[in-house]
């Protein structure tokens, strides 16, 4: 990823009055016509290597250690061993107390180091501790930052509060870049989804996310479809592009492709790489490989060929 | 929020695109010729002259279609007659509910058969007559079946009875579903049927006869006899049908009106529709668009409730727009039989003349033409999903039906003005309305002079939802409790 | 007593007074008033458009006898040009009438119920001195008045009855209800002048329709009279226009008028109903057929008499998930 993203002159407090509605039965249906995409062939390959490469490979447990978290990386670097001409993921997404050991770890793979901060999952803390847990991940080494929104103070109508963390976040992030996290499963509604995306791509998130994984339901393609839709009409708004990130729920292939689908047809080319579009997951690698290698012997796989770190 | 067109333009033209994923075609087996379905079996026509059914997206021959003339048409009425008489009208009701039972369960297992026929024969994508046209003729059956036993309880204080032989015309956008929303009502209420599909589509009306006769229905209670509009006048004009029904363009069904007059035949009309998409500035805009492309691009326009006019509020208009012509681009015309397909082929070259005449006038009337930048297979009847912009309520392409994927779109300032717009036409079928405001929903559906509201949606069809126009959009229902009474008397 | 009846026929302002003929005073034109008499006051028969009693732009009238055979009066010869004001009235009427709530519009039935109980001897000499027997009269405007009453109590129902909300398998609300179907015209029966009009015409309006009436040609005193009670029972100007004419004349336009939605045709004329029908192609005009010569029976007592000018509009709303 690029230092930080250029930043256009951003208006200072979004009106979010002219943020237009969502209608629920409508987006599911959207949602719905591109599962009914048929993604075969050459298609479907190149679908599944574009999704590995777009992997935040990830790993937020309690019972994380410097070896699990090492393992990890190593099946970042080298996802299957019988196949050489794969990408590679494009981040590992740990703990901030784990940002030294993936930064070793990985080296100068080219793959990123992601810490969460502010008080994941929660974000039940003090701004000044969220921003000292931002400033130490940078410091430990972490290219990007994913931080949470404080859901409380959103739910409560506290927008400026919200807005205004997340900029004292940006501004701590230095040259990392800036996910923010909505936890769209606390957030009750679609009109809720986009106006909190709303709200953080105008304090400068590089990409918005779905979820921690910690709350269910996490990741949906409805609304990771409403979170696209406003960043398109940010993009219109303003020429500044902002990145996705479904996380939490997508542990399929074939349901990663459809994601790609929702993404070729609601935001196009410009944001069909990993620096725009990222999937935050921890079994979904694995089945990728299982899919790719299906592709290429005709054969279905199983589990057990394949390395689990 | 405001979009712009020109500037921060997204670009759909991805390196990443979808394979070819064909429908496979190899568990389908269509006959050479088909010959006419009367008094349960399949008998060649007097005059022994056929007609080819085309393949419009690959403008090759499927099969050869018995043409029914007057002496055929007769031989089906009696055939109906006869079956009305001894069989049908005298069943016990539960048992007309289980032979229309059968028919909808046979459907459902030859389902996929039936859709790739149809994408076939019809030009309509894959997708729609797999998850919509066939599906929803099973359930008109499903539907339909079980009131067989139950009418009486449609029609609080009256006894009800069969009203005799049905005559059904129907059209070429729906093959099946019409078929189904013919057959199925009429059936339920104990009358027989003689069905004549459209010439250019009747190659799932022939299959259903297969159905029809698999379900060991009495013989002659339904009947299919194929056609153009001859045949369908010699059905018209048979002194011995107590019903016609009849669904196609409104210049037909005036004709049909004066030919039934002084008769007492009784019939019901649904005819075309100009509807009007009404889109307000706090509507849920990317549901609207949405909603305006599932309105104007479902089955390549070829929909009499077609969502043909957008009223847009002038506040929002622009960003509608960029809104839809994105929608747009993204929408892959070509191959029926491809499952990615969401445009498919215009049904005959004679309707792609129709729409390419309006495509002229649209643009000599001084409105602006914008197609999406897809690409076109070189063979076959296409068409590009269409928008005009820059129109007037004075134009043909705002007052004429065109039934094709063309899309006219005008500008209003209030709520006023938009019910105003949308009621100024002849027509009546359908309108559609988007607004987050509960109490505007209910004042402009209100206003509208339709039969069919959608309001925050779009061209959705359901056997329990009663479907017909106002004005000169028809006469009568078809669907739902409503839908029975045309095939009943009541006492 | 000739006479006697045309007196009882004209005096309508009397209302519900002259009910023995014993008592009532000669005409004027018709007859020479001896000098201790009163001179009567003879009414003029009028048609009722858009809520005001205009005489016929055309100036032309036609002669009506009286169960004698002698002149009754000179009733309007409506001309095409009237018709089209009273369709014009009709129309500028039809959404206020469709908007007024359905409570409100029973209560203006059961107005003209009253209304006529109270003109009840009128309308009772009217049809008399036009050929009915005076029981048949009486019994006729009795049926009149308790048809009104009956289609008053409908107008807040039927909607009840023949509405649905439909089950629809995608996640959608999806009601059906009836609206009017907008202008419609009424060919009144020829026979049974009162009660087949008000069998007719109050199911139309009962339902919303704004209507023009034509009444019985040979017997139109009594509707005439009965626009001037529907003008005294707080039913809005244009909701009931009434003509009143030559069919042969009039059918025509009665049925190709572009701006009328449907029409009730009461007779038994194969002529007629196939000119109609065919006229009526033009904008798919609804037709009714009404051809039973009785109107008192349950025929002409129910509430399809409603749908039957009413067209059926179904909604479809998200529910959300």
């Amino acid at each position: 990823m690029s230092a930080a993203a250029e930043r256009i002159e951003i208006p200072a407090f979004p009106d979010l009055s002219r943020v237009p509605r969502v209608d629920e039965v409508g987006i599911y249906e959207r949602a719905a016509r591109f599962r009914t995409r048929s993604i075969k062939k050459e298609a479907k390959m190149d679908a599944l290597k574009m999704v590995l490469s777009m992997i935040d490979l990830t790993t937020l447990e309690g019972q994380d250690t410097p070896g699990k978290v090492r393992q990890l990386c190593a099946k970042a670097m080298r996802l299957d061993t019988s196949m050489e001409d794969l990408p590679k993921v494009a981040a590992v997404c740990v703990y901030p107390t784990m940002v030294g050991v993936a930064r070793e770890a990985l080296g100068d793979s080219g793959i990123n180091v992601a810490s969460v901060a502010t008080g994941f999952p929660s974000g039940m803390t003090d701004l000044d501790l969220k921003l000292d847990e931002t400033r130490r991940a940078v410091v430990a080494g972490a290219d990007e930052i994913d931080m949470v929104i404080s859901r409380g103070a959103f739910l409560r109508g506290e927008y400026r509060r919200v807005f205004d963390e997340i900029v004292a976040v940006k501004e701590a992030c230095g040259d990392a870049h800036l996910k923010v996290i909505l936890e769209t499963g606390e957030l009750n509604t679609l009109d809720n989804v986009k106006r909190a995306s709303v709200l953080a791509m105008y304090a400068g998130a590089d990409f918005i996310k779905t979820s921690t994984g910690k709350i269910q339901p996490a990741a949906t393609m409805e609304v990771t479809l409403v979170m696209l839709q406003a960043i398109r009409d940010f993009y219109r708004e303003t020429g500044r592009m902002v990145g996705m990130k479904p996380a939490g729920g997508i542990s399929k292939a074939k349901l990663a492709v459809h994601y790609l689908v929702m993404l070729r047809e609601t935001l196009g080319q410009a944001w069909m790489t990993p620096e725009w579009f990222r999937f935050g997951a921890s079994s979904l690698a694995n089945d990728v490989l299982m899919q790719i290698a299906k592709q290429r012997s005709g054969a279905y796989q199983s589990p057990d060929y394949f390395s689990k770190d | 929020m405001s979009s712009n067109d020109q500037e921060n333009s997204l670009n759909f033209n991805t390196d990443w695109s979808y394979s070819p994923a064909p429908e496979s075609t190899d568990h389908v087996t269509i006959k050479d010729r088909y010959d006419l379905f009367i008094g349960g079996e399949f008998v060649a026509p007097a005059s022994d002259k056929y007609f080819t059914s085309m393949n419009p997206a690959t403008e090759e021959p499927l099969a050869e279609l018995a043409e029914a003339g007057a002496e055929d048409v007769d031989r089906a009425v009696k055939a109906a007659r006869k079956a009305y008489k001894q069989n049908w009208s005298g069943l016990a009701p539960a048992s007309r509910g289980k032979y229309i039972y059968r028919i909808a369960r046979i459907l459902q297992e030859r389902a996929r058969e039936f859709a790739v026929v149809e994408s076939m024969d019809g030009g309509k994508p894959i997708r729609e007559s797999r998850d919509i046209d066939v599906p929803l003729a099973a359930a008109h059956f499903f539907y339909y079946a079980g009131w067989a036993d139950k009418v009486d309880y449609a029609f609080p204080g009256r006894k009800t009875g069969p009203v005799g032989v049905a005559g059904q015309i129907i059209p070429w956008n729906f093959p099946l579903l019409m078929a189904a929303w013919k057959i199925a009502p009429a059936l339920a209420c104990g009358n027989t049927v003689v069905l004549k599909p459209a010439e250019t589509t009747p190659l799932t009306a022939m299959l259903l006869a297969e159905v029809i006769a698999e379900a060991e229905l009495p013989p002659g209670v339904v009947n299919i006899v194929t056609g153009a509009g001859k045949t369908g006048a010699a059905i018209v004009d048979h002194p011995d049908i107590d019903k016609i029904a009849f669904t196609g363009s409104t210049e037909v069904g005036r004709i049909i009106q004066k030919a039934l007059a002084g008769t007492d035949t009784r019939y019901t009309l649904e005819l075309g529709g100009k509807a009007a998409n009404i889109i307000f500035e706090d509507a849920a805009l990317d549901q609207a668009v949405e909603g305006i492309v599932n309105g104007i691009f479902f089955n390549q326009g070829h929909v009499c409730c077609a969502g043909s006019r957008l009223l847009v509020q002038e506040s929002v208009a622009d960003d509608v727009l960029g809104r839809l012509k994105d929608r747009m681009e993204t929408l892959i015309v070509g191959d029926p039989l491809d499952k990615n397909t969401d445009i498919g082929a215009i049904n005959s070259s004679m309707q792609l003349e129709t729409i390419n005449k309006y495509l002229e006038i649209g643009q000599q009337e001084g409105a602006t033409m914008h197609q999406s930048s897809c690409a076109l297979p070189d063979k076959g009847h296409w068409c590009r999903p269409t928008v005009f912009t820059g129109v007037a309520q004075s134009h043909r392409i705002v007052q004429e039906e065109i039934f094709g994927p063309v899309l006219a779109v005008q500008t209003f300032r209030t709520v006023d003005e938009a019910v105003a717009k949308a009621n100024n036409t002849p027509y009546g079928l359908s309108g559609g309305v988007w607004t987050d405001k509960g109490a505007k929903i209910f004042k402009v559906s209100n206003q509208m002079r339709a039969g069919v509201v959608w309001a925050n949606t779009f061209n959705k069809f359901d056997p329990g939802s009663p479907f017909g126009g106002y004005k000169e959009s028809g006469v009568g229902r078809e669907g739902g409790l409503h839908g029975l009474k045309p095939y009943l008397q009541l006492a | 007593m000739a006479n006697d009846e045309k007196i009882m026929a004209r005096a309508d302002s009397q209302a519900g007074a002259a009910g023995s003929a014993g008592t009532a005073s000669k005409p004027h034109r018709l007859a020479v008033a001896s000098e201790s008499e009163r001179v009567g006051v003879v009414k003029t028969y009028k048609l009722y458009v858009g809520g005001k009693f205009p005489r016929t732009e055309s100036g032309r009238f036609y002669k009506v006898d009286d169960r004698k055979g002698e002149p009754l009066a000179n009733i309007c010869r409506a001309s095409r040009k009237d018709f089209r004001e009273a369709v014009v009235a009709a129309r500028a009427a039809f959404s206020g009438w469709q908007n007024t709530s359905a409570f409100l519009r029973g209560q203006i039935l059961y107005r003209i119920a009253e209304m006529l109980e109270g003109r009840k001897e009128q309308f009772v000499a009217e049809l008399y001195s036009t050929g009915a027997s005076r029981a048949a009269a009486k019994t006729e405007v009795e049926e009149a008045i308790d048809r009104l009453v009956y289609f008053a109590g409908w107008c807040d129902k039927y909607q009840q009855v023949f509405s649905s909300v439909n089950p629809v398998s995608s996640s959608h609300f999806n009601f059906s209800l009836m609206e009017p179907t907008g202008v419609v015209t009424i060919i009144a029966p020829e026979k049974s002048p009162l009660l087949g009009l008000v069998a007719n015409l109050a199911p139309a309006i009962a339902g919303g329709n704004t209507v023009v009436v034509l009444a019985s040609e040979s017997m139109p005193t009594a509707a005439v009279s009965f626009a001037e009670v529907l003008h005294s029972s707080d039913v809005p100007g244009g909701v009931v226009n009434l003509l009143t004419g030559q069919s042969e004349e009039l059918l025509e336009h009665f049925a190709s008028h572009m701006d009328v939605n449907a029409l009730v045709y009461c007779g038994t004329d194969k002529g007629q109903i196939k000119q109609l029908q065919t006229l009526a192609c033009d904008n798919i005009k609804r037709v009714i057929l009404r051809r039973q010569d009785r109107w008192d029976d349950d025929d002409s007592r129910n509430p399809y008499l409603i749908a039957d000018t009413q067209e059926i509009k179904t909604t479809w709303h998200p529910i959300g998930r």
